[in-house]
C-alpha cells in the first residue's frame, strides 16, 4: 500500500488555494463510494442547497486503483441539482489512474470562482487558470483547448462541462476524456455552479511495487482471467449494445416513450447493426485491457460538391435506448448524430433522450406545441431531436429550462406526468418488470447499476417480495464495496470476494481483506444515511402510471406487486440506515 | 537479437497495460512514466494513440553522449543500460531525437531495453519483437 490513511487535496475556488488533508478510515470507509460519503459528511452542507458555494464536488478512488486491471473508475459525489440530495456518479477514462498518479485518494473542490476557471492538479502542482473565454464553449472545443494549455499528454485526465453544465441543467454531465462521463444527476451543473469549466489531473507520481511474490501472482491470475477467457467477451465484442436485441426479444426494451416494449424494427438498430454500419474502433479506460469503448463514425456531406466532415461518437447500450428506440429512431447514424449533440452540449444522453421522449408524447397529446418546443417533435424525426437537444442544453426558453430540471418538473407545469418515464430520475433502458422499476425508483443513484434488479426480473417469473428485497439489499452492499475499490462493475464476475481479499492482502490491506462483507454493509449504510440527511424519503417518490401499463415477457405489470415491492424496499432502506 | 516494434499501433486502445507492465516487471514500480514504452494520444483521443519507445538507433546518440558509460551501444541498435554508472545528468534525454527516454524527478532515466516483456500484455497485439538483421542471439547476450 502507499499509505494506510487517505490523502486528500481540498481546493477552495473562492480563495484560489488548496490544502492537503490526511484522514483515517481506510479499514472502514475504504475509498471510492465510502470515502466520498466520508468527505461529504466532513465538507458538505446538508441543509444548504446544491449550488451553495460551500458545497463540495468530490472525486475519489480506491485502495486497488493503479494496482490491478479494471480498477479504473472514479466516484464523483455532490449534492445533486436534480433532487438537491447527496448522490454519486461514476466515470472512467483516465480519471482514476490520473488521480492515483497525482498521489491523491480524493480531490475535493469547494467554493466558487468569480470567473470561469479551470483547475490543474498534479502530484507536484496546483493551478487555477482563468478561462472566461470558454464561456458557452462546447465540450469538444473546450477539451481541445484544455489539452493545449496543460502538461502531461497521455498521462492526464481532462474533465470538462458544456453549455448544459454552465446553465445549471440537472441533466448536465461532466465529460471525461471525450468518451466517458460522470453522466447522471447533474454533475455538470455542480461544477457550473462553481464557475469551474474544466479539471486537468496530471498523474506524474511514481510508486514502488509491493515487495512480495503474492502481488505478481494474483496480478497475473486476474489479468489472465480478464484477457484470456471469455468472461469479458460481451463487453469488447458488440459491447453493451448486444443487449438491445435480447431485451427486445423478451419485451423489455422501451420504445417510443415506453409505449411498447418490443418492435420488429430492432433489426435496424441492434448491436450487430451498430458494429457493422458504424463501428470505427475501440478504446479503453486507463488500466483496462478490455477496451469496451465503442467509437462509431458518422460521415456528413455538408456541401453538395462532395465536401465531407466526420464525427467520432462513442456509443453504448444506454444512449442507443434513450436516443434510439425511446425516440422511435431506427437508423444508427441518426442516433449517433443526436448523441453527438448531447456530447458536445454536455447533456447526459440517457436523461436527455428520455426527457425528449416525454416531450414528444406531450406534443402528440397537445399538452405542448411548437411554441414551447421550438421545433416540431415527432417520434422518428432525428433532425428535430438534434435541434431540440441544443435548446434543452442551453435552456432556451421557460419550457426547456424546466425540462432540463427533469421530466416530472415539466409535467407538473404542462401535464403528462402519467407518461413521464421517471424512476427517481429519467429511466434506464430496462423495462424488465416490477423489481427493476422499484429498484431504480429507490436506488441510491437511481441507476440500473445500484443493484441487479433488472437481472432478478429476467430470472424470476414468480412473485417473491421478500426474496427480491433481500436480493436488492445484499446486492447493493456488494456493489458498494466494489465501487469503493473502485472497480468497473463489468469486472464483478472476476473480482469475487475471495479474489478481492487476495488482491487487498497482496498490496498490504490485510485488515480490510478480512472484513469485505462488513465494510460493504457499512458503506451502504453510510451512503444512505447521508442521502437521507439531505432529504431522501421513499414516500416522496412515485412511479408514473406508464410503468403500470406495460407488458413484459412475464405478462402485464401487476400493480399490487409493484407497489408492494416499492413500499417494502423503501422500508428496508430506512431500516438499514437505522431510521 | 531482437528489438521492440509497434507495427500495429493503429490498433492501440490506450489501456496503458504495456507501460504498466514494463514499470512493474522491469523496474519494480507502479507507474506509467518509468517505463520503456509510454502511450499517449497522437493529438487528442479522437486521433488514436502513439507509443514513445526506443527505436533502436545504431549508432545510438544517447549512448554516444553518455559521459559515464551508463548507456552503451547495443549491437544491432539500442542501448545496454548499467544503472549503477548513471549520474542522472540527463544528457541522454536531450540527445534522443524522439523523446524515448524518461527522467524521473530524482533524475533516474528509463529507456526500453528491448526485453519484450510488455508484448504479451497488449490486448490487440500492437507490439512485436522483431529480429534485427545481421545479429545473432549470442551477440544479444554478450
Amino acid at each position: 500500500m502507499i499509505r494506510d490513511h487517505f490523502r486528500v487535496l481540498v481546493v477552495n475556488l473562492s480563495t484560489g488555494k488548496g490544502k492537503i488533508a490526511e484522514l483515517d478510515g481506510r479499514n472502514s470507509e475504504v475509498g471510492g463510494s465510502g470515502l466520498a460519503a466520508l468527505l461529504f459528511n466532513k465538507y458538505g452542507q446538508r441543509d444548504l442547497p446544491w449550488n451553495d458555494p460551500q458545497q463540495p464536488v468530490i472525486f475519489a478512488i480506491g485502495p486497488l486503483t493503479g494496482y490491478y486491471p479494471l480498477m479504473s473508475k472514479t466516484v464523483c459525489s455532490f449534492k445533486s441539482p436534480y433532487h438537491d440530495q447527496y448522490t454519486e456518479s461514476h466515470g472512467g477514462g483516465r480519471s482514476a489512474l490520473a488521480l492515483f498518479f497525482a498521489n491523491l485518494d480524493a480531490l475535493v473542490i469547494v467554493g466558487r470562482s468569480q470567473r470561469l476557471c479551470a483547475l490543474t492538479v498534479s502530484s507536484r502542482s496546483l493551478a487555477i487558470k482563468d478561462v472566461d473565454f470558454m464561456k458557452g464553449m462546447d465540450v469538444d472545443e473546450s477539451g481541445k483547448l484544455l489539452r493545449k494549455m496543460s502538461p502531461g499528454s497521455g498521462h492526464r485526465t481532462i474533465l470538462r462541462i458544456g453549455p448544459a453544465g454552465e446553465s445549471g441543467a440537472a441533466m448536465s454531465c461532466i465529460n471525461v476524456d471525450t468518451y466517458r462521463h460522470f453522466g447522471r444527476l447533474g454533475g455538470g451543473g455542480a461544477l457550473g455552479a462553481k464557475n469551474l469549466k474544466g479539471i486537468v489531473i496530471h498523474g506524474d507520481a511514481i510508486f514502488s511495487q509491493p515487495d512480495n511474490k503474492e502481488y505478481s501472482k494474483i496480478f497475473a491470475e486476474v489479468y489472465q482471467q480478464i484477457t484470456a477467457t471469455d468472461m469479458m467477451k460481451k463487453y469488447h465484442n458488440l459491447g453493451t449494445p448486444a443487449n438491445l436485441q435480447g431485451l427486445n426479444n423478451i419485451q423489455s426494451l422501451p420504445w417510443r416513450n415506453l409505449q411498447t416494449t418490443s418492435d420488429p424494427a430492432i433489426d435496424k438498430i441492434n448491436g450487430e447493426r451498430f458494429a457493422t454500419d458504424t463501428l470505427l474502433r475501440n478504446s479503453a479506460c486507463s488500466g483496462c485491457p478490455v477496451g469496451c469503448i465503442h467509437v462509431g463514425c458518422v460521415r456528413e456531406m455538408f456541401d453538395a460538391n462532395h465536401r465531407y466532415t466526420f464525427k467520432q461518437v462513442a456509443y453504448d447500450y444506454e444512449p442507443i435506448f434513450s436516443l434510439g428506440t425511446m425516440l422511435g429512431i431506427t437508423e444508427p447514424r441518426s442516433v449517433l448524430n443526436i448523441l453527438d449533440v448531447m456530447e458536445k452540449t454536455g447533456l447526459d444522453a440517457m436523461s436527455g433522450g428520455v426527457a425528449l421522449a416525454w416531450a414528444t408524447e406531450a406534443t402528440e397529446n397537445k399538452l405542448i406545441s411548437e411554441k414551447e418546443t421550438g421545433v416540431a417533435l415527432s417520434f422518428g424525426d432525428a433532425a428535430a431531436y438534434q435541434q431540440a437537444t441544443e435548446l434543452l442544453a442551453t435552456g432556451a426558453n421557460d419550457f426547456y429550462r424546466l425540462l432540463g430540471q427533469g421530466s416530472l418538473k415539466a409535467a407538473a407545469e404542462y401535464g403528462g406526468s402519467d407518461f413521464a418515464c421517471v424512476l427517481g430520475q429519467e429511466m434506464a433502458g430496462y423495462a424488465t418488470g416490477e423489481v427493476f422499476f422499484a429498484a431504480q425508483s429507490l436506488g441510491f443513484r437511481h441507476s440500473h447499476l445500484d443493484s441487479g434488479g433488472y437481472s432478478f426480473d429476467q430470472k424470476h417469473s414468480d412473485q417473491d417480495v421478500s426474496g427480491a428485497i433481500d436480493f436488492l439489499i445484499k446486492d447493493e452492499a456488494g456493489r458498494a464495496f466494489m465501487t469503493s475499490m473502485v472497480s468497473c462493475l463489468f469486472a464483478r464476475g472476476v473480482y469475487k470476494n475471495d479474489i478481492l481479499a487476495e488482491c487487498l492482502q497482496a498490496v498490504g490491506y490485510s485488515d480490510l481483506a478480512a472484513t469485505i462483507d462488513t465494510a460493504g454493509a457499512h458503506i451502504q449504510k453510510l451512503r444512505w444515511q447521508t442521502r437521507i440527511a439531505t432529504g431522501f424519503a421513499p414516500e416522496y417518490i412515485t412511479i408514473p402510471k406508464r410503468f403500470f401499463k406495460i407488458t413484459t415477457w412475464k405478462g402485464a405489470i401487476d400493480p399490487v406487486y409493484l407497489n408492494t415491492l416499492k413500499d417494502q424496499y423503501g422500508q428496508a432502506i430506512l431500516r438499514l440506515a437505522g431510521e | 537479437m531482437k528489438k521492440l516494434t509497434t507495427p500495429k499501433i493503429d490498433r492501440c486502445i490506450g489501456c496503458h497495460s504495456c507501460s504498466l507492465a514494463c514499470a512493474r516487471l522491469v523496474h519494480k514500480q507502479i507507474s506509467w512514466d518509468t517505463a520503456g514504452i509510454r502511450i499517449k494520444s497522437s493529438g487528442g483521443l479522437t486521433t488514436g494513440f502513439t507509443a514513445d519507445h526506443c527505436l533502436a538507433c545504431d549508432p545510438a546518440p544517447c549512448a554516444a553522449i553518455c559521459p559515464t558509460g551508463a548507456f552503451s551501444q547495443r549491437k544491432g541498435g539500442g542501448v545496454i543500460v548499467k544503472k549503477k554508472l548513471c549520474i542522472n545528468c540527463g544528457d541522454c534525454i536531450t540527445a534522443c531525437p524522439i523523446d524515448a527516454i524518461f527522467q524521473d524527478p530524482a533524475g533516474a532515466v528509463f529507456v526500453c531495453i528491448h526485453c519484450g516483456r510488455c508484448v504479451d500484455f497488449c490486448p490487440h497485439n500492437c507490439l512485436q519483437m522483431e529480429e534485427i538483421h545481421g545479429t545473432t542471439e549470442e551477440e544479444a547476450s554478450a
